[in-house]
C-alpha cells in the first residue's frame, strides 16, 4: 500500500462537497468514490464521514432523498443545495489560492538553498 | 426542518440513521465479499472500517444540532423515572428542600418590601427625613424650626411636618377613636401622592384657626361612608368640631409613617409670635420630610440644611432648647423607617440562608450516598458510550428536578411561613401590608431553587465521573469508596459548623432577652390594668372640666369590684406613648430633658415604684397648694450627685412660672424600653400641671384576671361620660412583653432556625455514619472475629461521629464568634463571645451528634462476624 495523508483540518467537507457536486449520491458510494479518485492516498475515516454529512445537512449545505439504489435497495442520497454549491464554489477557490501559495513558498526556500 | 420538528420526529430520524449505517455496513460486506473474503471476515472488516457503529450514531446525533433539547429531554424523563422508583429519598429530599426554599422565600417575602424595595412613592429615593438632635439623639423639630428650614432651604421641593391627631367620633353606638395625622398642607405633596377623590390641602387651609377640612383613607371611606362619591363637600362631626371633607386618598396609598393614619388634617399652627418660647409652636413634637429637587443628593441637602442649623438669622429667633447648635440628622425616609427592624431583618435573613445552605447540604449528602448505590448503573452508561459529560448532564437534571419538587412544596412553606412571620411581626415592623408572597417573591425562589439544585447536583456529578467509572463495573466497590467518603464527611462538618452558627445566635438572643426581662422596669407590672381614655368635644376645652372629669372616674372606678387603687397618668412606661419629654430647668441653670408624667394622687403606689427620698406626691398637692414634684433617681445623681435634693426647686416645661419644690426621689422607670437608659423623670400632680393633658392612661391593681374586668373598669369610666373613647385596653405585663418584640421576634426566628439545622444536621451525621457502617460491615466482621468486644465497636464507631461533631463545632465556633458582631445591636448585656451560650451551644451539639451516632453505632455492634465474613 502507498503512503496515506491523513486529511488536513476542514478538508473533509470541501471533498464531500465536490462529489455530491457530480450527482446525488448515497454515503458509501462517497467514501469509495473519495478513495478512489485519490488513488488511495486519502484513506477518508468512515467515522467521520457520516457526522459530516449530517452537520452539512443540518447547515442547508446538502440535502437528502431516500431512493432506490443501484442494488435495488434503499439508500440515503445526498445532494448539493444552492447553498451547498455557493460554498463548494468559495471554498475551492479559497482552496486552490492557498495551495498555490503553499507551493511558491516551498519552491522560494529550495531556491534558497541553492 | 426546524430543530423542534426534528425534536418530534426523532424517532424517525433514528431509524434512518440506523438504516444508513446498515446500508453502509451491507454494502462494504458485500464489495469485500465479492473481493473474495470470507463472509464471516468481511461483515468484521466492514465494522471495522466504520468504527464503532454507535459512536458514529452518537457524533451523527451530535452533529444534528438539536442534540442538547433531545438529551435534557431524554434526561429530563430518566430523572423523573429515577426520583419515582425511589419515592422514599424523592421525598426526603425535596421535603428538607422545601423547608430551605420555603423558609428562605418567606423571610424574602418580608425584608424585601421593607428593606429593598423603594417605598411606594414616586421617586422615593428623593424623600427624606429631617432631625433635630439632643444628647445627639434624634428628636422631633419644633414648628418654627420647621418654618425656618422651609423658608431658607433651598433644596427640597416639598417640606412637610406633621404629628399624630387622635379625633374622635361619637356615634349612636359606642365612641369611637381614629388615628390621623396633623400635617402641613404640603405632607402628600412631599410624598409625591394625591387624593384620588376631591383635592389636597392647600396653604390656604393650613392657617391658624382656619376652617375644618379633612382628607380621609380609602379604608375609612370604604368602611363609615359606604365609599359615597358624594362625600366630598360633606360634614362629618370629630371631636365636636364639624369637619368638611375635602378628598379621598388613593386605594393603594400606602402612609408608611403612620400606616394605621386614617384620616388627616392641617395642623393650624401659629406661625406669628415666634418669641412666645412656651408655646406649643417651640414644642419638640412634629415629624418633619422633604422631598430633595431632582438631581440633589442626601448629602447637598445635609450640608445645606447643617449650614442654616449654624448661621442663625435675626428674621428667625431661637430658644436654646431649639438652637439647633447640635446640628440636623438627614437621612432616607426608608433609611429612617427600617432604622430599627433593619439589623432584625438582616440577620433573619442571614439566618435563612444559613438553613437553605444546611438543607442544600444534607441533600447533597443523601445524592452522595445514592451515588454510591448507582455507581454500577453509571458505570454501564458509560461503557455503552455516555461521555462524561453527559453524565454530569444527567445528575444535573435529576438534582434539579428535585429541586424543583422542593421549590413547589417550599412555596406552600412560604406561604405558610409569611402569614406566621406578620403574626409574629414585632410592633412597629413598617410596611406590614406590603408583606405578601408577591412576584419578587416568586422569582427569589425560582432563582435559589436553580442555584441549590445545581449545588447539590455539582458535587455528586463531578465525583460519579471521576475515574472511578471503570472501578465500579467491578465488584469490589465497597473496598473503593474512600474519596466519596472524605466528600460526604466534610459535607457533615460544614453542616455541623454551621448549624454551631445558628445555635450561637439563637442563644445569645435567647440569653439577651432573659437578661432584658430581668431588668427591673421600675415598677410592678402584674395585675395590672391599664387603659387610655381621650377627652372628646368642646365640654373638655377647659382644663378643669378635664379635672373634674379625672376625679369623677377614679371614683367610678373604685367602685368596681375586684379592684383597687386607680390612678391616671400622662405618659405610661412601655406603652409607646410620645410627646412625653420636657425641659427640666435647675436654679443653677443646669437644663435636662426628661419625661413628665402629670398623674393623680397614688400612681407611684398603684404602679409600684420605689419611693428613695422624702415623700410621694398626695392628696394635699392640690391645685392650690404649693407646686410639688418628685423626680427620678438618675435625674438626682445627675443634678445633685452627693447632695439631698429634697427642698430644691426646678422648672418642669414653662420657666414663667412658679418653681416646683422637689419633695421626693423615686426609683428609675424604664420609659421607652427595657434597654434604655434615660430615665431622668419629674413627676408632678395633674392639678398643678400648667396644662391638662388631651388623653390619661388609667393604671389600676386588679386581684384577679386582668383582662376580664376590663369591661367593667371600662364601663365605669362611661358612667362619668359615655362619649369618652377608650383605647389600649392592655395588661401592663403584656406591654412589657410587647416593648421587646423585636428582639423576640428575632430570637423565635433564630430557635425554630437553629432547630431545624439541629435535626438537619443530626440527620446529616447519622447517614454519613449508617452508609460508613454498611461500608465497613466487612472490616467490623474482621474486628468482631479478632476478638473486638462491643463495646469496641460502638466506640470506634461512636469517635468516627463526634471527630466530625468535633471539627464540625471547632470551625461552627469560629464562624458564629464571627457572625455574632453582626448580632450586636440586638443583644443586651450579653457579650458575643458569651462563654455561657458557647459551651451550652457545644453541650447541646454533642448530645445530639452522640445520639445521631448512637443509632449507627448499636447496629455495627450487633455485626455478626460469621454473617458478614461469609457473605463476601
Amino acid at each position: 500500500m502507498t503512503a496515506k495523508s491523513d486529511l488536513p483540518q476542514g478538508t473533509l467537507d470541501l471533498l464531500i462537497l465536490k462529489v455530491v457536486a457530480l450527482g446525488p449520491v448515497h454515503g458509501y458510494a462517497i467514501a469509495q468514490r473519495l478513495q478512489q479518485v485519490s488513488r488511495d492516498v486519502v484513506q477518508v475515516p468512515q467515522g467521520s464521514l457520516y457526522p459530516a454529512l449530517h452537520r452539512l445537512e443540518n447547515r442547508g449545505l446538502l440535502a437528502a432523498d431516500w431512493k432506490d439504489s443501484e442494488t435495488g435497495r434503499e439508500a440515503k442520497f445526498y445532494r448539493l443545495t444552492r447553498k451547498g454549491r455557493a460554498q463548494l464554489e468559495t471554498e475551492a477557490a479559497s482552496w486552490q489560492r492557498l495551495t498555490e501559495a503553499v507551493g511558491l513558498i516551498l519552491k522560494l526556500s529550495a531556491g534558497g538553498a541553492q | 426542518m426546524t430543530w423542534w420538528h426534528r425534536l418530534w420526529r426523532r424517532s424517525r430520524l433514528e431509524e434512518q440513521l440506523e438504516k444508513e449505517m446498515r446500508f453502509h455496513l451491507d454494502q462494504h460486506t458485500a464489495d469485500l465479499i465479492a473481493q473474495g473474503h470470507d463472509p464471516a471476515e468481511a461483515r468484521r472488516q466492514a465494522r471495522l472500517a466504520l468504527g464503532g457503529e454507535e459512536q458514529v450514531k452518537e457524533n451523527c446525533r451530535d452533529a444534528r444540532g438539536t442534540r442538547w433539547l433531545e438529551d435534557l429531554w431524554q434526561d429530563f424523563r430518566y430523572a423523573v423515572r429515577t426520583l419515582r422508583q425511589r419515592p422514599g429519598f424523592t421525598a426526603v429530599g425535596a421535603l428538607t428542600l422545601a423547608l430551605g426554599i420555603g423558609a428562605s422565600t418567606a423571610i424574602f417575602s418580608v425584608v424585601n418590601p421593607i428593606l429593598f424595595e423603594p417605598l411606594p412613592y414616586p421617586h422615593a429615593g428623593r424623600i427624606m427625613m429631617i432631625w433635630d438632635t439632643y444628647e445627639g439623639v434624634r428628636c422631633d423639630v419644633t414648628f418654627h424650626t420647621y418654618r425656618e428650614l422651609a423658608a431658607r432651604s433651598r433644596s427640597f421641593e416639598a417640606m412637610a411636618v406633621m404629628e399624630a391627631w387622635r379625633p374622635a367620633m361619637t356615634s349612636a353606638t359606642k365612641p369611637e377613636r381614629f388615628d390621623g395625622q396633623s400635617v402641613s398642607a404640603s405632607y402628600f405633596r412631599a410624598l409625591g401622592v394625591s387624593p384620588a377623590l376631591g383635592r389636597d390641602f392647600q396653604e390656604a387651609d393650613d392657617r391658624f384657626k382656619g376652617s375644618h377640612v379633612t382628607i380621609l383613607s380609602d379604608a375609612l371611606w370604604r368602611r363609615r361612608f359606604g365609599g359615597d362619591n358624594a362625600i366630598v363637600g360633606r360634614q362629618i362631626t370629630l371631636d365636636g368640631d364639624l369637619y368638611i371633607v375635602i378628598g379621598v386618598m388613593p386605594r393603594g396609598f400606602d402612609n408608611v409613617l403612620a400606616p394605621s393614619a386614617e384620616l388627616w388634617a392641617p395642623l393650624q399652627y401659629n406661625a406669628g409670635n415666634v418669641t412666645n418660647y412656651e408655646s406649643g409652636e417651640w414644642g419638640h413634637h412634629l415629624h418633619m420630610v422633604g422631598r430633595l429637587r431632582p438631581g440633589l443628593g442626601v448629602d447637598q441637602a445635609r450640608r445645606e440644611l447643617n449650614a442654616i442649623a449654624r448661621a442663625k438669622v435675626g428674621e428667625f429667633p431661637r430658644p436654646p432648647f431649639a438652637s439647633l447648635e447640635h446640628g440636623l440628622i438627614v437621612n432616607s425616609m426608608q433609611g429612617e423607617i427600617t432604622r430599627f427592624v433593619k439589623p432584625v431583618l438582616l440577620s433573619v435573613l442571614g439566618a435563612v440562608m444559613l438553613v437553605l445552605l444546611i438543607a442544600s447540604v444534607n441533600v447533597t449528602n443523601l445524592l452522595l450516598a445514592r451515588g454510591a448505590q448507582r455507581r454500577g448503573e453509571f458505570a454501564m452508561r458509560a461503557a455503552l458510550g455516555a461521555g462524561r459529560p453527559r453524565l454530569i448532564r444527567q445528575l444535573l437534571t435529576e438534582s434539579l428536578l428535585l429541586a424543583a419538587l422542593g421549590g413547589a412544596l417550599g412555596m406552600v412553606v412560604a406561604a405558610f411561613g409569611v402569614e406566621a412571620l406578620v403574626a409574629l411581626s414585632p410592633a412597629g415592623l413598617p410596611r406590614l401590608g406590603a408583606i405578601a408572597v408577591d412576584s419578587a417573591a416568586f422569582a427569589f425562589a425560582f432563582g435559589i431553587t436553580t442555584i441549590a439544585g445545581l449545588l447539590i447536583g455539582l458535587v455528586p456529578a463531578l465525583h460519579v465521573s471521576r475515574g472511578y467509572l471503570v472501578a465500579g463495573i467491578q465488584q469490589g466497590s465497597r473496598r473503593t469508596a474512600g474519596g466519596r467518603q472524605f466528600m460526604r464527611r466534610t459535607l457533615v462538618v460544614a453542616e455541623v459548623a454551621l448549624t454551631i452558627v445558628l445555635l450561637v445566635s439563637a442563644g445569645l438572643l435567647f440569653r439577651s432577652l432573659a437578661r432584658l426581662f430581668a431588668v427591673a422596669p421600675g415598677f410592678d407590672a402584674a395585675h395590672l390594668l391599664t387603659m387610655q381614655v381621650q377627652y372628646n368635644g368642646h365640654r373638655y376645652d377647659d382644663d378643669s372640666a378635664r379635672r373634674r372629669f379625672l376625679a369623677q372616674a377614679l371614683d367610678a372606678v373604685r367602685r368596681v369590684p375586684g379592684v383597687a387603687a386607680p390612678a391616671f397618668t400622662s405618659l405610661l412606661p412601655l406603652s409607646g406613648d410620645q410627646y412625653g419629654v420636657y425641659g427640666a430647668q435647675f436654679e443653677d441653670g443646669n437644663g435636662y430633658d426628661v419625661f413628665r408624667y402629670a398623674m393623680t394622687p397614688g400612681y407611684c403606689e398603684t404602679m409600684g415604684i420605689a419611693l428613695r427620698r422624702g415623700r410621694l406626691l398626695d392628696e394635699r398637692d392640690t391645685a392650690g397648694a404649693p407646686p410639688a414634684v418628685m423626680i427620678s433617681e438618675s435625674l438626682a445623681k445627675r443634678q445633685f450627685p452627693g447632695q439631698d435634693p429634697i427642698g430644691r426647686r426646678v422648672h418642669v416645661g414653662p420657666t414663667n412660672r412658679p418653681w416646683y419644690t422637689i419633695v421626693g426621689v423615686v426609683g428609675d422607670v424604664k420609659q421607652g424600653s427595657l434597654a434604655d437608659r434615660q430615665t431622668d423623670a419629674a413627676y408632678i400632680a395633674a392639678t398643678q400641671s400648667w396644662f391638662a393633658d388631651d388623653a390619661m392612661s388609667l393604671v389600676v391593681r386588679v386581684r384577679d384576671d386582668v383582662t376580664a374586668i376590663a369591661p367593667a373598669v371600662k364601663n365605669a369610666i362611661w358612667s362619668v361620660d359615655q362619649d369618652q373613647p377608650i383605647v389600649r385596653v392592655t395588661a401592663m405585663d403584656g406591654l412589657l412583653a410587647a416593648s421587646e418584640s423585636r428582639r423576640r421576634f428575632a430570637m423565635v426566628v433564630f430557635e425554630a432556625f437553629a432547630l431545624v439545622a439541629l435535626v438537619l444536621a443530626a440527620t446529616g451525621i447519622y447517614g454519613v455514619l449508617s452508609g460508613s457502617v454498611t461500608e465497613r460491615m466487612r472490616e467490623i466482621g474482621v474486628r468482631a472475629a479478632l476478638g473486638a468486644s462491643r463495646r469496641d465497636i460502638l466506640a470506634l464507631v461512636v469517635r468516627q461521629g463526634m471527630r466530625l461533631t468535633g471539627l464540625g463545632v471547632a470551625i461552627g465556633l469560629g464562624g458564629a464568634a464571627a457572625a455574632s458582631r453582626a448580632l450586636i445591636t440586638l443583644l443586651f448585656g450579653v457579650s458575643p463571645l458569651d462563654p455561657v451560650t458557647y459551651l451550652g451551644v457545644i453541650a447541646l451539639a454533642a448530645g445530639v451528634a452522640a445520639i445521631a451516632c448512637w443509632v449507627p453505632a448499636w447496629r455495627a455492634a450487633r455485626v455478626d462476624p460469621s454473617i458478614t465474613l461469609r457473605a463476601e
